[in-house]
């Protein structure tokens, strides 16, 4: 399901199957995308930011477009407990290996890999970057 | 930073292209008249080659090099390096006068995280700054690279050092009258590319910055970033449009305007250094 920003308009909530994973994208080409990324963040209930939240930053590749800090997003990373995926939409095997990433995080988020939650998973992840 | 206005107004209120360059090797400043004589030749030749830039025409090109004393930042920068390219026809050789038909220069402004790092036989001068046609631009360039192993690279200006640079300028405080802080924003995927120009009073600019800014003299990301939403949240309560999604392109300010293709012009004397050594800044982190 994809959507412009937060909250998702209510009138169809009932309809709307469980949520297990969020994934924030980031054009880093434009400023604005942080702003409502940041704007949408609020309306977040505080039990997704245990490993069910992602922020995947594209347009990574161009040091020459770029209108966001890299630091101002990791630090947004942080501070929200969640991982940054950086990614060029453009390049297609980049494409193909960041949905493939993308898809095994919400795997294990809705459950189906047996041993592993999305909390055990997420603090795997955070442990790895700080190596 | 006592620099003779004479020497340097040739540098103010012109469309300079930006590259980086990295440290050249082996160039020695007592063969600053040798090196004029080798790119002649080496120009001379290409010409022959049929790689003339005015076809038909049979036009001398003299070149000049000289070293710019006082155009650097601290004593740890190099001198600056202007090569000049002037046509002498062959017609009237005795009372033309030769018409300066493109000038470039090397130059560093504190560029010291290059330069302390460098083996001794290079020298550092990592930005070049070129004005005249292209193809004169690709000879020197391609004569620069043969003969000191370096490598020229355009230098590009993201929105990001846009923003820094409009900021910083825009909060510069000018004895004239000013003229309009300007931001060009280029409209993305569009089938018609849009323009979007954005130009402010310096007063109210200078103002903005004022009340931003917290110490005097230090400048940080933060105090850009409110800056910047400033202006852009004015914009939004006017035209409902959100210039945070569009791509800065240009900024301009009575200091300096730049582009994000890598050309600035600097209007200013008094800022001078200031622009270079941000500029340097920028052509060092494209080398590293």
């Amino acid at each position: 399901h994809l959507a412009t920003s937060l909250p998702l308009p209510s009138e169809r909530d009932h309809f709307r199957p469980r949520i297990d994973l969020i994934v924030f994208m980031i054009d880093i080409k434009s400023k604005y995308s942080l702003k409502n990324v940041e704007a949408s963040l609020a309306h977040v209930d505080a039990s997704f930011f245990l490993g069910k939240v992602c922020f995947l930053v594209t347009g990574a590749g161009r040091v020459n477009a770029c209108s966001i800090e890299t630091n101002a997003i990791c630090k947004l990373g942080e501070a929200y407990c969640s991982p940054v995926l950086f990614c060029e939409l453009e390049l297609e095997g980049v494409r193909f290996a960041t949905a493939q990433r993308l898809l095994r995080m919400l795997q294990i988020c809705a459950g189906h890999i047996p041993g592993v939650s999305a909390l055990s998973f997420v603090s795997l992840m955070k442990n790895s970057d700080d190596d | 930073e006592n620099v003779d206005p004479q020497k340097t107004a040739f540098l103010l209120r012109k469309a300079w292209t930006l590259y980086s360059v990295t440290p050249l090797y082996r160039f020695h400043r007592a063969r600053l008249r040798d090196y004029a004589r080798l790119l002649s030749a080496f120009i001379a030749a290409e010409k022959q080659k049929g790689l003339a830039v005015e076809v038909g025409v049979e036009l001398d090109i003299k070149v000049a090099v000289s070293s710019l004393a006082d155009l650097r930042g601290s004593e740890q920068d190099q001198a600056a390096v202007l090569v000049q390219l002037s046509l002498r026809s062959r017609a009237s050789s005795r009372n033309s006068e030769d018409k300066l038909v493109w000038s470039g220069w090397f130059c560093s402004v504190y560029g010291d995280d290059l330069s302390e790092n460098v083996p001794e036989d290079f020298t550092c001068l990592p930005l070049f700054l070129t004005h005249g046609a292209e193809s004169y631009t690709s000879m020197v360039g391609s004569w620069f690279q043969k003969t000191f192993d370096c490598c020229f690279r355009r230098l590009a200006i993201s929105p990001l050092n846009l923003s820094w640079m409009v900021a910083m300028w825009a909060g510069c405080k000018l004895d004239r009258a000013a003229s309009a802080v300007e931001l060009v924003f280029s409209v993305p995927r569009l089938s018609q590319p849009l323009d979007i120009s954005y130009a402010i009073h310096p007063e109210d600019a200078k103002a903005l910055w004022d009340t931003v800014q917290k110490t005097p003299g230090e400048i940080t990301q933060e105090e850009v970033d409110v800056f910047m939403d400033c202006l852009y949240a004015h914009f939004h309560r006017h035209f409902k449009i959100h210039l945070s999604a569009a791509k800065l392109v240009k900024v301009s300010t009575a200091v300096a305007s730049a582009h994000c293709d890598g050309i600035v012009k600097i209007l200013h004397r008094q800022y001078l250094p200031g622009v270079l050594m941000l500029l340097t800044e920028l052509a060092i982190s494209q080398i590293q």
